[in-house]
């Protein structure tokens, strides 16, 4: 499957999604800069990556969310397109209005670094069909804003439609529900803080990760 | 034209740094402190026939997040 990491100015986990992705599907992703305009032919998945898009400036997210590659992305996306936000990827793609709710300050205004325990929420979705509803793994965070918040009917829809992937087994960072990653309504887009990235072989202390792109690779088919 | 456009989170929405300003305010002595909230100020230049659409338009696309924040605008 042929994939694609886009990058911003500030990313700094594009080059571990990009191995991830090119262990699990045996191609190496096309690298997209910001400024292009349009994804490249073909593309099965889209990865948005963890960093500091744009230094973080007014909010973390939201000056890359409005970057010329940013709307080919949500355009694609909209037409069903799989896209995967990791950690500043889900800032951008709640910006970028492909997932609801916003990522705020840390509650306890720490830069929370560890690994932390992910309990599987719903595992029917395209991301997460290699998991078990109920499972809990284990994955790294990094982030200073990974507080999700929405108001309490877009977080009660969201429990409803079974669009809560997963959720932290832990108090982290004052999320909302403690909810960790969310899915869009069509189910073809992820968000998600913790770092599956950085879980995909022994050497990184476990591969917890690793089923997340395995599963998306079968759910796309390819 | 000189615009000041002030976002702050809307009520209900914690604020952490407020709550640590609000803390840092208490250990140094200071009492009656009640609440602290913090936001941004935005100043820009823009040309004088800038209408209220567009201001509005700046802000609800880029300036502010609406679902965490409020703006207000100031013409000066």
């Amino acid at each position: 499957m042929k994939t694609a990491v886009i990058v911003f100015p500030g990313s700094n986990c594009d080059r571990d999604l990009a191995v991830a992705l090119e262990d699990v599907t045996g191609t190496r992703p096309d690298m997209v800069w910001h400024g292009d305009s349009a994804l490249p032919d073909g593309v099965g998945l889209v990865a948005v990556p963890g960093g500091f898009s744009y230094g973080d400036y007014l909010r973390s997210g939201a000056i890359a969310a409005r970057s010329p590659v940013m709307r080919a992305v949500v355009e694609q996306a909209n037409r069903g397109l799989p896209v995967l936000g990791v950690c500043n990827g889900f800032q951008v793609l709640t910006e970028a209005g492909l997932l609801p709710g916003a990522l705020m300050r840390n509650a306890g205004l720490n830069f929370v670094c560890r690994d932390v325990p992910l309990v599987v929420q719903n595992s029917q979705t395209a991301f997460t069909s290699r998991y078990e509803a109920g499972e809990t793994i284990s994955v790294p965070v990094a982030h200073h804003d990974g507080n999700y918040f929405a108001d309490d009917a877009t977080l009660d829809r969201l429990e409803g439609e079974g669009r809560v992937a997963f959720r932290y087994g832990e108090e982290v960072n004052g999320s909302a529900r403690r909810i960790a990653g969310i899915v869009s309504a069509s189910g073809n887009v992820l968000g998600m803080m913790p770092h599956p990235e950085r879980r995909v072989e022994s050497a990184h202390g476990g591969s917890d990760g690793r089923r997340l792109f395995e599963g998306l690779l079968e759910a796309v088919g390819a | 034209m000189k615009l000041r456009i002030f976002v702050t989170l809307k009520p209900g929405v914690l604020d952490p740094q407020g709550r640590a300003i609000h803390h840092a305010l208490g250990s140094l002595g200071f009492a009656g402190v009640d609440d602290v909230r913090a936001g941004k100020l935005i100043e820009m230049q823009v040309a004088d026939d800038t209408d209220d659409a567009a201001i509005d338009a700046m802000c609800r696309q880029l300036l502010a997040n609406t679902v965490i924040e409020n703006y207000r605008v100031e013409r000066a």
